[in-house]
């Protein structure tokens, strides 16, 4: 189980992170956040993986992401 | 659910001044992370340039100070040499590192200052509003270079990592790039390795890192990446130049 938040008033819309996601289930949301962007998002969470690779390339660090702690 | 992926400690709680999709704030963050791992960021002092980083003390939970322009291994020098103690590093760009401050690090490479450069090349003066920079490319177009650079007129970009490794007083040389998450990676392992060589006393330590500016450039922040790819990297090729002894850290 894991899981991204966005940020979404960090985010600059770039798309950055949209174009690296395996799943490509990075979308740009239509409303606009408090700085003018169109924020991006993850409707769709249940198909993330939480590789954490748009953190990664995130350059405003806009992007959070939560894993389930592995059973030991 | 833990926290995977979150910002680092060394990095306050703001947001970035820079333009979307500028690769400036994944080299913060690199920094910030690998300061983070190593566990200095109450022994750091970092050294912020002219240019779009000059507010990078807004950003970094330790010890800043601003550097006149291109100075910044200079002040460094005198910080390190007080202070030996302390992890002192630049965080410099191109119009400030290879220009106007083109003295400063090449003779704080020769005398083998036990200090760390991170070298922000993107090819341009980004703050300034876009003119050519010691970096631009050959047939780059940018403000002062409309009908993109002519080698004729304006000479040839300056190789930093080529013209230093050299130079016996350098103990660690390397390019990097923020354009892809394998690159990062790589980048991340660079900043590292050259904060660990200073640490060690074993010399001066640069870390080029190829960066996009999309706004400069004239392009989105998706096609900066993919011009970083294809231009830059052939004619800045990425990797370690100049290494310590295997074994040594």
């Amino acid at each position: 189980m894991a899981r991204v938040i966005f940020l979404e008033e960090r985010c600059k819309g770039c798309q950055l992170c949209t174009a690296v996601c395996p799943k490509g289930i990075i979308v740009m949301s239509d409303s606009t956040n408090g700085m003018g962007y169109h924020p991006a998002s993850v409707p769709e969470q249940d198909k993330c993986t939480g590789c954490g690779i748009c953190a990664l390339v995130c350059p405003d660090m806009a992007i959070v992401v939560e894993r389930e702690e592995k059973a030991v | 659910m833990k926290k995977a992926f979150s910002r680092p400690q060394s990095l306050l709680d703001v947001p970035f001044h820079y333009c979307p999709g500028c690769t400036h704030g994944v080299a913060h963050r690199l920094v910030g992370e690998v300061i983070d791992e190593l566990g200095i960021q109450d022994n750091v002092i970092g050294h912020a340039p002219v240019g779009c980083a000059v507010f990078t003390m807004d950003y970094f939970d330790f010890d800043m100070i601003s550097a006149a322009h291109g100075r910044a291994p200079a002040v460094a020098t005198g910080v390190k040499r007080v202070l030996p103690d302390r992890v002192v590093f630049t965080y410099q760009g191109d119009g400030d590192l290879a220009a106007i401050g083109t003295g400063e690090f090449v003779h704080a490479a020769v005398r083998g200052e036990k200090i760390t450069c991170i070298f922000i090349n993107n090819a341009v003066y980004g703050m300034t509003g876009g003119q050519m920079a010691p970096t631009t490319l050959p047939g780059q177009k940018t403000k002062t270079t409309p009908f993109g650079r002519d080698s004729v007129i304006s000479g040839y970009p300056i190789k930093v990592c080529e013209m230093l490794t050299p130079l016996d007083g350098a103990a660690y040389i390397a390019r990097a790039a923020v354009h892809s998450p394998r690159a990062i990676i790589q980048a991340k392992k660079a900043i590292k390795k050259a904060f660990q060589v200073q640490m060690a006393g074993l010399g001066f330590s640069l870390v080029e890192i190829l960066s996009t500016c999309p706004t400069n450039w004239g392009l989105t922040p998706l096609e900066a990446v993919k011009w970083l790819e294809e231009n830059m990297i052939p004619y800045f090729p990425l990797g370690e130049y100049k290494v310590p002894a295997a074994g040594v850290i």
